[in-house]
């Protein structure tokens, strides 16, 4: 009786529950929406979500606030993106192949060491590589970035397309070698077009860590004509000039927007490489 | 009789000739197969592999990049642990951050993500609002905003002023900021959530059904069958999320405004070894904390794995 009861009261409270949640997690993005479009003197002290007064301004002036035109900065990152995306997608599907279906010498003790960088700080490696890259005068290049991707270091995705590429029926391949297809063939003609879940996965991957990215892009470009958005955006709050808080939060949402789009139009891949792999 | 005899002798006259050919497909198949891997076995030797061993030498230098590195023996380990208070100061807040902020996410998302599998939850709306923080999780952008919510004035100050409790800016009290750091690690508690919600979905019905029957009330269900089930999956979200943890950066680097906070109180390990290595440029004693750091990692990571046997129930497989 009672536990009859409890249930039938308990999927109303759930909602209420999960709406609350809900409203508390989108929160803090609604609000810089919103502060985005408040004069300065009312974002504080202002912890509603209803306008007052519509200042677009903040818009236009957080555009111009730095150095050169924020969309400079977006095409910055844009190409860091579209780099790592193309780096990823052709190393890391090119070692994912060989790891799944072809037979070399040490491929076991090959396959650990690519297991064991998965979980790699990139901190342990960083120095020496800064070092590299600046012996190689890359710095306040993009190639820091998107050379490492070129070469495949985002081991996790090797790991995914592995994964995925043992999933396929092998009589595919061994057919299209009956008929006299060579490895590079049937890698091309048969296993990547049946790979493409695992293509978008790592593509969006790629495209939100790396527009997210921080740490890198801080330590290997310094030239405030390199900087990428993530950058851009931290030099706001450095910058002695007094920008304000308004025009912060316009150019914060502004470089949202490619990762809400990556969500809306991503969400089925994100959620199945999270669940089959774990990813952050 | 003959038609036994037969096979054998064909059997040991083919691979003769056969032999070359194999041999030689193989060396064939070898090249292929070094073709396919030379981008990644590039990066990993170059990028990866050989930059870990490198480090490893620079951790007992002194290098400013500017002249050659200079042999000190375990000089840096020695100052990290007995002459740098900022060092120990890292390693104070770190340690705190990871023993919050994990079990803190790992709770939240595991009950969200419970009731999230019932039918009440099961509206992908929900799911979704949930997981979109996640997304921008490490962004400048999202520690910005917090950084703006948890100042002076901030929405946290006003709605606790709401309630009646005055709190100081948390940005610039050196006792609450790296609690908004915490809480902004488990405002992202989307990504373990949605692989709990994977897991609790394999869980068959019948033990739940099993249960009911004998009368077993929630509680004990969860204890007696959510938990043990759900082991592997805690177990995998607890390694993840642990090693994530250790690391963190951009939200503390964000928050502490660029400088790890009021007194040092955001200094997280990963700001300290960047301020080292990228600003001091003392490149060795940065070296030093970032294998420290790896081995810290390697060494929780390892008494994880080891407790599993404890507490994971493998099902069947077992």
């Amino acid at each position: 009786m009672t536990t009859d009861v409890l249930r039938r009261l308990s999927a109303p409270a759930k909602h209420a529950g999960l709406i609350l949640l809900g409203f508390v997690m989108l929160y803090p993005v609604l609000w810089m929406v919103v502060s985005s479009l408040r004069p300065d003197d009312e974002i504080f002290r202002s912890p509603g979500l209803v306008l007052d007064t519509l200042r677009t301004e903040n818009y236009s002036q957080g555009w111009d606030a730095l150095s050169s035109p924020f969309g400079h900065y977006l095409i910055n990152s844009t190409i860091v993106v579209l780099g790592c995306i193309i780096g990823n997608l052709v190393s890391c599907s090119m070692a994912a192949y060989a790891f799944a279906r072809l037979e070399f010498t040490g491929k076991r003790w090959w396959f650990g060491i690519m297991l064991g960088t998965i979980m790699l700080p990139i901190h342990v490696i960083i120095v020496p590589q800064y070092i590299l890259f600046s012996q190689l005068d890359w710095v306040n290049t993009f190639l820091p970035l998107i050379v490492p991707k070129i070469l495949a270091t985002d081991a996790f995705f090797i790991f995914l397309m592995v994964q995925f590429i043992r999933g396929l029926p092998r009589e595919l391949d061994e057919a299209a070698r009956i008929d006299g297809c060579g490895h590079p063939r049937i890698f091309l003609r048969i296993v990547l077009p049946l790979m493409k879940p695992a293509l978008a996965t790592t593509t969006i991957f790629t495209f939100i860590w790396t527009w997210n990215d921080f740490f890198s892009q801080l330590i290997y470009l310094t030239d405030p004509e390199m900087y990428t958005v993530p950058v851009a955006l931290r030099s706001f709050v450095d910058s002695t000039v007094s920008t304000s808080w308004g025009s912060l939060f316009a150019m914060n949402v502004v470089s949202l927007v490619p990762i809400f789009l990556a969500f809306l139009f991503g969400q089925r891949y994100l959620v199945r490489g999270i669940a089959t792999t774990g990813g952050k | 009789m003959t038609v036994l005899k037969t096979p054998p002798s064909s059997a040991t006259a083919a691979p003769a000739p056969r032999k070359p050919r194999g041999a030689g497909r193989r060396r064939e198949h070898q090249r292929e197969a070094y073709v396919f891997l030379t981008p990644w076995l590039l990066g990993a030797i170059g990028l990866t592999v050989g930059p870990m061993i490198v480090s490893l030498y620079l951790s007992f230098t002194e290098y400013d990049l500017f002249t050659e590195p200079r042999w000190v023996g375990f000089e840096n380990f020695v100052r990290m642990f007995t002459e740098d208070d900022r060092y120990l100061q890292s390693v104070k807040v770190t340690l705190l951050y990871v023993l919050v902020a994990v079990p803190m996410k790992m709770i939240v998302s595991l009950l969200v993500a419970m009731v999230l599998n019932t039918r009440a939850g099961s509206n992908g709306f929900y799911r979704s609002a949930f997981y979109a923080p996640s997304l921008l999780g490490a962004s400048v952008a999202a520690a910005l905003v917090w950084r703006a919510m948890f100042t002076e004035g901030g929405t946290v100050n006003e709605l606790l002023d709401g309630i009646g409790l005055n709190t100081p800016s948390w940005v610039d009290d050196p006792s609450y900021t790296i609690w908004s750091v915490i809480l902004l690690a488990v405002w992202q508690f989307g990504a373990p959530m949605v692989i709990f919600l994977a897991g609790l979905k394999q869980i068959p019905r019948e033990l739940y059904e099993a249960a009911e029957v004998d009368g077993a009330s929630p509680v004990r269900k969860f204890w007696h069958i959510t938990l043990p089930m759900l082991s592997p999956v805690i177990f995998f979200n607890l390694v993840l999320e642990a090693i994530h943890a250790f690391q963190v950066f951009t939200p503390a680097f964000v928050i502490g405004g660029g400088r790890g906070g009021p007194a040092d109180s955001a200094l997280v390990y990963t700001l300290y070894l960047y301020q080292a290595g990228f600003e001091d440029f003392e490149m060795g004693y940065a070296s030093a904390m970032a294998w420290v750091l790896l081995v810290v990692i390697a060494i929780v990571t390892a008494v994880i794995f080891r407790s599993a046997r404890l507490w994971v129930f493998y099902g069947d497989k077992s």
